[in-house]
């Protein structure tokens, strides 16, 4: 029987059988659409990618016949683990995670506690500011950054350079600090949104309590909003880190202004070079594929080690 | 009224100026470069204005190549817009599917698409170029919209606020007066979840116009370009006409605009939704 009720707490008890039977295809109709769409969309071609990864299609020399494909295990995995390009390409985002991912957190709970702490002038224009570059795209605000980079058309530059400074924002030292920076910019307003929401959601009377209790506005951030920020904290922090995996814009859009950038600089730029430059799809399938397991375990990772210390966050 | 001035709160408003001075740089400078030409723009400082001229620069913008880039706005807004609509009715349905409806499997269900929220974009755009390419869908509006109507985090979001927001008896209390699934959900249901239908639209709305690499992978017809595509796609040919900086630069422009502007109007819309699906963790 397919009508079966696994949930009962949703079910009023007395729920009479005829309308048991009923419920199952309202499920179905509402669910269905979505699940198609998310199949067809997203299930298959993950599937596809996978499939992908473990052929290989070699075409003769002269291409005059039809090139073959056979099945190969895991070797375009190999391929990929031991180019030293493409393992290097890992190092850099991880390397570029551990600096943007702790600066953005942190630059977005400082704003949103500031900004809902009802001691600022200005606070909704402040909020919208903050969240305006949420709306610029990334490869715009990579192709604003990059005018502000260099030294032509940089105001930055120049008034660095009246008081002494010379400022390069493009060498290969600092040009991962560049990136940071632009991601920064992008994605911190929109993460203090998000804490802000939380914030909002907590209840005053709380606050209230505290107050009665002798905690002044420091203490009360620090033992009762932080606390009950951490999930959303840690949701931001989880969707950071899967976004800096994925770094691809950015550097594709600075590479012009730069040596200090190649085709393999990150992951996702690597993979899209192996199946639109070299026609590789299978290597750039199980490119793709090692880049979604690394963000799984990490993803899950992090919330393991989170969730131990305490409460449940997700 | 008068009200003394507390300097606790004037020290954290200077602190919020200097971060208000760092998000709002590259807005205001492109708004000042894109009144300039090419040779001020690399021959004058570039938080000033010099010999400013908007309405040539955007004239010239609306007119190049054949007015392509008014039609590259309205292809951003047909994807965003269209992309983001289905989206919303698709997620609604789906979370309030979940929310109300116990079935057997459906936990699971919740998970696959929850894991759905963590996979890279690239794994599954490549492979969707290659299946679209198989069936000729690469080169059309298809290829973008359909991804684009699917949105996990929407789902996440609707599934949380229906379990929270819609009361089981309104929903009996409309069956007894004899509506059916489809009607309740389009009349009382979706009326009662609207806060978090606004939050997913404007996500995915954001989400798909900010999407580079879909349609980089997916067009080739410059006709179909949305203004990222074709804003980098003249970038990359400044190395051989400066000319085309000013286009670059002023589009950019335009494009900052309307967003900006959008979400200033739009801001106070983006809380409700949202709330819910934060604090519940």
């Amino acid at each position: 029987m397919s009508a079966a009720v696994v949930d009962q707490t949703a079910e009023p008890a007395e729920a009479p059988r005829l309308r048991r039977r009923r419920r199952v295809s309202p499920a179905l109709w509402f669910v269905a659409p979505f699940g198609i769409a998310f199949a067809l969309f997203f299930l298959v071609p993950i599937g596809y990618a996978v499939y992908q990864s473990l052929f290989k299609t070699t075409s003769s020399g002269l291409g005059l016949t039809a090139p073959t494909r056979s099945f190969v295990g895991l070797d375009n995995y190999g391929d990929a683990l031991s180019s030293s390009d493409f393992r290097s390409s890992i190092g850099r985002v991880l390397v570029f995670g551990v600096i943007q991912v702790p600066i953005m957190i942190f630059a977005a709970t400082v704003l949103a506690l500031l900004l809902e702490s009802g001691r600022t002038y200005f606070t909704r224009f402040f909020r919208v500011s903050y969240f305006l570059p949420y709306g610029v795209p990334g490869v715009i605000a990579s192709l604003l950054w990059g005018f502000l980079y260099v030294p032509a058309t940089s105001p930055i530059v120049d008034v660095l350079g009246h008081v002494g400074v010379h400022a390069d924002f493009l060498s290969s030292s600092s040009i991962l600090g560049s990136i940071v920076n632009i991601v920064t910019w992008e994605f911190a307003g929109y993460n203090m949104l998000i804490l802000i929401a939380a914030l909002q959601g907590i209840p005053g009377d709380l606050y209230e309590a505290a107050r009665v209790d002798g905690a002044g506005p420091w203490r009360i951030a620090w033992h009762i909003k932080l606390p009950l920020l951490r999930p959303a904290i840690i949701l931001s922090t989880v969707f950071t880190i899967i976004g800096t995996l994925q770094l691809f814009a950015e550097p594709l859009v600075l590479k012009p202004l730069t040596t200090a950038i190649n085709s393999n600089y990150t992951p996702n730029l690597s993979a899209y070079n192996q199946a639109f430059s070299n026609d590789n799809y299978s290597l750039a399938a199980a490119q793709a594929v090692i880049v979604a397991l690394i963000a799984f375990v990490l993803s899950f990772g992090f919330l393991r080690i989170v969730n131990r210390k305490g409460r449940r966050a997700w | 009224m008068v009200r003394r001035i507390d300097s606790g709160k004037l020290i954290a408003t200077a602190f919020l100026v200097a971060f208000a001075l760092y998000f709002l740089l590259p807005v205001v400078w492109v708004l000042i470069a894109a009144t300039k030409n090419t040779s001020d723009l690399f021959g004058s400082f570039g938080l000033w204005f010099s010999h400013p001229d908007p309405i040539g620069n955007i004239n010239h913008l609306f007119s190049a190549q054949g007015a392509i880039f008014p039609r590259w706005m309205l292809n951003s807004l047909i994807y965003s817009g269209v992309g983001a609509l289905v989206a919303t009715v698709l997620a609604a349905a789906a979370g309030y599917g979940l929310a109300k409806f116990p079935f057997r499997g459906r936990e699971l269900v919740f998970s696959v698409v929850l894991g759905g929220v963590l996979v890279p974009t690239t794994v599954v755009s490549l492979p969707l170029y290659l299946l679209f390419s198989d069936i000729g869908l690469t080169n059309t509006y298809w290829a973008v919209l359909l991804p684009s109507i699917v949105s996990p985090f929407g789902v996440y979001l609707c599934r949380i606020y229906a379990s929270e927001s819609v009361p089981d008896e309104l929903l009996e209390a409309a069956r007894l007066d004899g509506a059916g699934e489809l009607r309740i959900f389009f009349s009382v249901v979706a009326r009662t979840m609207t806060p978090a239908l606004v939050t997913v639209f404007l996500f995915q709305f954001i989400a798909i116009w900010n999407n580079y690499f879909l349609p980089l992978v997916m067009l080739s017809n410059q006709k179909l370009f949305p203004i990222t595509l074709g804003l980098t796609q003249w970038n990359s040919q400044t190395y051989r006409d400066p000319g085309y900086y000013e286009l670059v630069i002023t589009g950019a422009a335009v494009s900052v605009i309307l967003l900006c502007g959008a979400m200033v109007v739009l801001q106070r819309f983006w809380r409700g939704g949202l709330t819910a699906g934060s604090v519940k963790g």
